[in-house]
């Protein structure tokens, strides 16, 4: 009987603190642990006790990297609990903040956390002494989602215009065309991202997914639309937990979720694509069919040309969204007073995938409970599978090589483990 | 003439949001010209490639909420020349602070259904509770051009020329309309540091105090005008209970409203 242990103590270009444990024994994978060691935070229990109208602040400050997902599930969470409809070009600006930070947090990933593992690279500076117009090119891209975010928001980190019922401040026609020219100068830069990822080299792999996104009539998703996924699930968007449920597990201190009844699930790019290709615009449309991507994405590393797909999609949504963009009279809704207890939920589409909240809120309208379950927790048990499956074929390789290839693998879903609660260590046991 | 080791640059995390070392990355125009002026030895969220220190600079971001971490940030500090905390976590404690004020076993029960598996000591604190620090840069996240100016000080030998006055004045050169003044919006810009920009009045809302308590805030006088606008003493308590709760002139703010408020 032989036993083998590999251990990488901290998984490098994701966001957050985290492991990996991994145990062979006789050539046979008995246990994949993803281990989440990302201090806990609590934020679901010092909600409690804060105004409703704090939420989108405070659980901004969840994560860095996409704080806006958090201001938009906040807000509808709360909206809905209050009967609020909101609308208009307010809805639009919605859209609009939200499409400044999937062009951020996508081109960060692309070309900052995940070309690198592609090409070879410990990190994208390195990576930029070969390729110096992938980098620049890049660092102008993702400069325009924030310029957006900043824009619309204030800042591009902890926006601070998103208020319950809408903005404190909108912006004028004017202040929007003038943004204009920037996107429109970070379309080619966007399609040519496309281009760069997909002629990278890809190893020849499908997985199962059980695909999960919102699905809207009529957009490709962001803050609309039944949470829906390609084994039947279709349920409104506040039922999030009629469907899937939290566990917790001993090696983590994230939740992790899984489909009651069944097992783990796939939300983020992949699911998105897989479920709204329909919905994307003809020229990001076209784009995927001329680099060859099929309509359903089951190669977890082509991940990385998707994510430039929906970066063409944003950035001509913005220019959509900005040609069509009028003034709205008041910046936001006014919320009614809060005068019973009133429960709400909402799930949006973060730029990792769909993140739910739930608040109840009490008379005079403090947080009496919450409930938020981020992206990468929803990913996490999935992310396990794919790496189960991964050293399933691999055990052949040597220790170096199975580690780099095990983080590659957890690179490729954008993990985000500040949001599940954040840095990832590997310890491969070969036993 | 063989040149000078490049200076190494540490860019370390506790527990965080991973906001303000997203700034590092976010400032587009710089990164590479950095990359160039420095060695980036240490940087996880960025790199796998990790040199030993020691350190030249270190950049440090989240606040202390482990047994381990107080360990961690004693090494760090060993390995390191400079040592700066980058943002609102690093500096006071950050949100996570608010379990100071509240009982943490029962958050732990109420977040997680089996509290055993979960290591957290009772407290957030800043990074200057555990080890000496040689700068701080404030803000819930930082702004750029302050990282970047505190970057290029270390780098030159020199302080950072950053201002420690309060936002209204930043607000004042902005030209922003007091919020506060004209249209009764209750504001912690006349208790709170600047660089940020002014950017909460510049979007008709008051500021938050995302950047922490400026060197001399008159709380006191800030708390009765807060009252005046019709703010209960909750909300008050609230409003300084944020990102900076843990922060001293803060924390002494918000208790002053909590013992007033129990008072007979």
């Amino acid at each position: 009987m032989t036993e083998r242990t590999i251990h990488v103590d901290y998984l490098a270009r994701v966001e957050g603190e985290g492991a990996l444990k991994v145990r062979i024994r006789d050539n046979r994978v008995e246990e994949v642990q993803l281990k989440i060691f990302e201090p806990p935070r609590f934020f679901e229990a010092f909600l409690r006790g804060r105004s409703y109208l704090e939420a989108p602040d405070i659980t901004a400050r969840i994560c860095g990297i996409c704080p806006v997902a958090y201001q938009m599930s906040s807000c509808h969470a709360m909206e809905r609990a209050l009967g609020m409809k909101v609308d208009g070009p307010i809805r639009e600006l919605r859209r609009l903040l939200y499409c400044g930070e999937w062009i951020e947090s996508h081109v960060l990933h692309v070309y900052l956390l995940h070309a690198p593992d592609f090409l070879g690279y410990p990190d994208a500076i390195q990576m930029a002494k070969d390729y110096p117009e992938a980098v620049q090119h890049g660092l102008a891209l993702k400069k325009v989602g924030n310029s957006l975010m900043t824009l619309l928001g204030g800042r591009e980190i902890h926006p601070i215009n998103v208020r319950i019922g809408g903005f404190y401040r909108a912006p004028t026609v004017e202040e929007l065309r003038a943004f204009r020219p920037e996107l429109e100068g970070a379309l080619p830069l966007a399609e040519e991202m496309v281009h760069f990822a997909a002629d990278l080299d890809f190893p020849d792999i499908e997985e199962d997914y059980e695909f999960v996104s919102l699905r809207p009539e009529k957009e490709y998703p962001m803050n609309e639309g039944d949470v829906v996924s390609n084994r039947g699930v279709k349920v409104p968007q506040d039922r999030w937990e009629d469907v899937f449920e939290e566990v917790q597990v001993p090696h983590s201190n994230a939740l992790q979720s899984v489909r009651k009844g069944a097992g783990s699930y796939l939300v983020g790019p992949l699911s998105r694509y897989a479920l709204n290709r329909d919905h994307l615009t003809p020229r990001a449309d076209q784009l995927a069919r001329s680099v060859g991507l099929p309509d359903i994405v089951r190669n977890p590393y082509k991940s990385i040309v998707v994510r430039g797909i929906e970066t063409v999609y944003a950035i001509e949504e913005a220019l959509r969204l900005i040609e069509h963009y009028h003034r709205p009279e008041r910046s936001w809704v006014e919320p009614p007073p809060v005068t019973k207890t009133v429960t709400g939920a909402a799930t949006t589409e973060a730029p990792r995938g769909i993140l739910f909240h739930r608040y109840r809120i009490g008379a005079g309208g403090l947080i009496e409970d919450a409930k938020i379950v981020a992206p990468t927790s929803q990913n996490q048990k999935r992310i396990e599978d794919d790496l189960w499956h991964l050293v399933e074929r691999s055990l052949a390789l040597d220790e170096a090589t199975l580690t780099d290839a095990c983080e590659r693998a957890i690179r490729n879903h954008d993990p985000c483990i500040s949001c599940a609660t954040h840095f990832l260590q590997l310890d491969l046991e070969r036993q | 003439m063989p040149l000078a080791r490049k200076p190494r640059l540490g860019v370390f995390k506790f527990a965080s949001c991973d906001g303000c070392q997203l700034s590092v990355l976010d400032c587009e125009d710089e990164l590479l010209a950095i990359a160039g002026a420095v060695d980036i030895a240490d940087f996880r969220e960025a790199s796998r490639a990790v040199l030993e220190g020691p350190y030249d600079l270190s950049l440090v971001e989240g606040s202390v909420t482990t047994a381990h971490d107080a360990q961690r940030i004693k090494e760090i500090r060993k390995q390191s020349k400079a040592l700066v905390t980058i943002g609102a976590c690093a500096t006071s404690g950050g949100i996570q602070a608010l379990k100071n004020f509240g009982d943490v076993e029962e958050y732990r029960r109420v977040v997680y259904a089996h509290p055993e598996f979960i290591a957290t000591l009772a407290t957030s604190t800043a990074i200057a509770d555990h080890v000496p620090v040689d700068f701080e840069l404030r803000g819930c996240p930082i702004s750029k051009s302050q990282l970047l100016e505190a970057i290029g000080a270390f780098l030159q030998g020199r302080a950072p020329n950053l201002p420690n006055e309060s936002v209204c004045i930043e607000c004042k050169r902005r030209g922003n309309v007091c919020v506060m003044v004209a249209h009764g919006t209750p504001c912690l810009g006349p208790v709170t540091q600047a660089g940020c920009g002014a950017i909460c009045p510049a979007f008709n809302r008051g500021c938050y105090g995302c950047f922490g308590p400026q060197a001399t805030p008159n709380t006191g006088a800030l708390i009765i005008e807060l009252k005046t606008l019709g703010m209960a003493p909750p909300a008050v308590q609230r409003l300084f209970r944020t990102f900076n709760a843990n922060a001293p002139a803060f924390r002494a703010a918000s208790e002053s409203v909590a013992a007033e408020a129990s008072a007979p």
